[in-house]
């Protein structure tokens, strides 16, 4: 009788599964050793009585769980006594597939190629280059469609609106010109405020107010605009910065978060542009920011169902929706990268101390990246290397070396299962998130490559360098 | 009293001529068709210097009539579109690497020019040439003497096929042909046995280089594609050079060490 208890008892293991935000998902219980992933994903889903079956990874103590519960204890020696806590996490319904051969190499600007974006709905694609030339490109034929002049300098950067129907761009003589992409003419006249260089520009996002009207852009000169596109002129100015602002993104909640090379974080409000924290703490330059709701701001109403919406009341609500389920209950995260080789994660809402440094790269931070779950921050460096973060608690995860020049950005594909990152050893490196390793390398430019953007609906991956050419990749 | 002296002392006991200040004005004015006469009128070496420090003279003028022509007022934003073309976050950083990168090149260059390179052994003993070759006397009575024979280990090639013999000056006996070498890599500090592809180049000479002779301090060319190296272009390296490190007629076997 006792030898039968004893056996029971080994193949059975004391498990507690709990979601990310620590929340237990009912009591203590039994498991079979050789339970996998595959049903611990029915248990789960049984449990949260989901109508469709929804996939999840489990994470026990931040590392996956790839195999059954008994190879795991084994490998790992973990006491069968004490009860094993097992995170679960939601993942993406729909999986990207990776990108992995050029599918058209189109040229056309005669300069080299500074910033290239897709918009939201994924249909259509920009890119402005040192030629003054902002191009609209027509992703069916993969061909040029519409070559929008006007700028007087380089075109160093350019937004859409989460609408999609607005697409602005700054140059470097300081003029932002705003782009009707159904015909490519400019708006309206060229918007003249700043004195020096745009470094950013962000929309505000589409739950806060639909149509999309406002949007803020960053300057070298120290201070930040927000603009109206209806009223075609600026209607604040957020100055209070000493040195020149690098980057510039306005938060779900309706704040506007600014990082500049005086190495601080200012935090407004843009009903009057009043200062609200600053974000103290780094030693240099502040290079890069990033949003845990980055990625939903960013596309708006539309994710993978490609719906298409009528009015744009239904977009504000479809919008609202979306970021409501991202965010959850915890605060909006921001993350920060900067020339003093760390980055920080802060909660902004909560308060005006850094959350986490994330130390570890070995140069400059250039770009930081939430994933679009928001569940991991990327972060590429000119270290070569990119390295990844736990997005929740800023933890170091794991860093993907391959690269053998700086990296300049990254970019994540829809579902946060693939990571993209470009530099300037003209390459562009895809890594798998779940095996820590790299998944496809994409030579093919002839020099650095400066820019790189996946498409929110995850088919194609589109980059531009100093070889003047813009290259479509596809699975 | 020097003569200048006597002058001032005149002027200033007398004063000056009645005239002299209008004098002293139009000879003035004159001098510069003066000039230009001599300026026309100069030949030979003496225009060339004459011309010389004219052009000089001009380039100043220039200098200084643009320097007072500047206007104070400065416009917001610089106008011009500048090549070279960065995105915004590396337009505040100076790309220093680009410059290194190109006097890198030049440096190469002019290497390449004098024939130096960063090698393991940038100098080796000459090997003279009565210690390379062995003269073989032919001919009926064995007084023709113009055959030699290589002494020093060489590399001939898969093709090779040796010229009739009876018109082949340079014999290389197929004892001392070698097609292996042993290989150290610098860094890993391994050691592999390497096929030869070929002879790049002989400090002793280019006579000895295109006969394919291998003493210390040649540089080969060998077969790495066991090694597994890769360009990060995604492209199989499958030569890389080797400099010679012994002296293999005494030993039997090439050892080398990988340039990498």
């Amino acid at each position: 009788m006792e030898a039968e208890m004893e056996v029971k008892n080994k193949n059975n293991v004391m498990c507690l599964l709990s979601d990310p935000e620590g929340n237990p998902l009912g009591a203590p219980m039994y498991l079979p050793q050789d339970a996998g992933p595959k049903e611990l994903q029915i248990t789960v889903n049984q449990l949260l009585t989901n109508e469709e079956k929804l996939p999840y990874a489990f994470y026990i103590s931040d590392q996956e769980l790839l195999v059954q519960l008994g190879e795991y204890l084994q490998k790992n020696k973990v006491s069968v006594e004490k009860v094993l806590p097992i995170v679960y996490q939601p993942q993406s319904v729909f999986r990207i597939r990776p990108v992995n051969r050029c599918s058209a190499t189109i040229s056309g600007h005669t300069e080299a190629v500074l910033s290239v974006a897709f918009s939201p709905d994924g249909q259509q694609l920009a890119s402005g280059s040192g030629d003054t030339t902002v191009r609209l490109w027509d992703l069916n034929t993969q061909t040029p469609m519409f070559n929008c002049t006007g700028h007087k300098n380089w075109v160093l950067s350019i937004a859409w609106s989460p609408d999609g129907k607005h697409l602005v761009s700054g140059s470097k003589a300081g003029e932002l010109i705003c782009w009707d992409p159904k015909t490519g003419k400019p708006s309206g006249n060229s918007l003249v405020g700043h004195k020096k260089w745009i470094t950013g520009i962000s929309w505000e996002p589409l739950h806060l107010q639909a149509p999309c009207r406002r949007f803020v852009s960053s300057s070298k000169d120290g201070d930040a605009r927000i603009w109206d596109v209806t009223l075609r002129k600026s209607v604040i100015c957020l100055s209070g910065h000493t040195l020149a602002i690098t980057c510039v993104k306005w938060g779900g909640d309706g704040v506007i978060y600014t990082g500049s090379q005086d190495c601080t974080i200012k935090v407004w409000e843009t009903t009057q542009g009043k200062l609200i924290r600053e974000l103290k703490g780094h030693g240099h330059w502040v290079n890069s920011l990033a949003l845990s709701t980055e990625y939903v701001l960013r596309t708006g109403a539309f994710d993978h169902t490609h719906k298409h919406y009528a009015s744009p009341a239904e977009m504000k609500e479809a919008a609202l929706k979306r970021y409501i389920k991202m965010k959850g209950n915890a605060p909006e995260r921001l993350v920060s990268g900067s020339d003093d080789f760390t980055m920080f994660l802060w909660e902004p809402a909560v308060s005006k101390h850094h959350k986490t440094r994330m130390t570890g790269h070995q140069q400059i931070v250039n770009h930081v990246y939430f994933s679009p779950d928001g569940k991991w921050i990327a972060s590429g460096s000119f270290d070569k290397s990119v390295k990844l973060w736990n997005g929740i608690t800023g933890n170091f995860v794991a860093a993907f070396r391959g690269h053998v020049g700086p990296v300049y950005q990254i970019s994540w594909s829809a579902d946060s299962r693939l990571l993209l990152s470009c530099s300037k050893d003209s390459t562009l490196k895809v890594w798998d998130i779940r095996t820590k390793k790299l998944k496809q390398d994409l030579p093919g430019h002839a020099d650095e490559v400066f820019a790189v953007d996946w498409s929110p609906d995850g088919e194609k991956v589109a980059s531009g360098g100093r070889d003047r050419v813009l290259k479509l990749w596809m699975g | 009293m020097p003569q200048g002296d006597y002058i001032e002392l005149h002027r200033k006991r007398s004063g000056y001529r009645l005239d002299h200040f209008d004098r002293k004005r139009k000879k003035e004015a004159r001098e510069v068709h003066k000039r230009s006469k001599t300026a026309q009128n100069a030949l030979g070496i003496k225009g060339k210097m004459f011309a010389k420090k004219r052009y000089a003279e001009k380039a100043l003028m220039k200098k200084t009539l643009a320097m007072h022509e500047e206007s104070s007022s400065r416009r917001k934003v610089d106008d011009e579109v500048h090549d070279g073309a960065i995105p915004s976050y590396l337009l505040d950083r100076e790309n220093t690497t680009r410059a290194k990168i190109l006097s890198n090149t030049i440096k190469q260059k002019r290497k390449e020019k004098a024939g130096k390179w960063d090698v393991p052994l940038p100098k080796v003993r000459p090997v003279a040439e009565d210690e390379m070759f062995k003269v073989i006397r032919t001919g009926k009575r064995k007084t023709k003497q113009w055959k030699r024979m290589i002494t020093k280990v060489t590399f001939v090639g898969q093709g090779f096929t040796r010229k009739p013999p009876k018109y082949e000056r340079f014999i290389r006996p197929s004892g001392l042909r070698f097609t292996k070498a042993h290989v150290t890599h610098p860094e890993l500090k391994c050691t592999f046995n390497l096929e030869m592809i070929g002879v790049k180049k002989n400090p002793n000479g280019p006579m000895y280089t295109s006969l394919g002779v291998v003493t210390r301090g040649t540089i080969i060319e060998v077969n790495v594609s066991e090694l597994g190296l890769v360009t990060p272009a995604g492209k199989v390296v499958w030569g890389k050079y080797a400099q010679v490190t012994n002296n293999p007629e005494n030993d039997g076997c090439i050892n080398a060490v990988l340039l990498v």
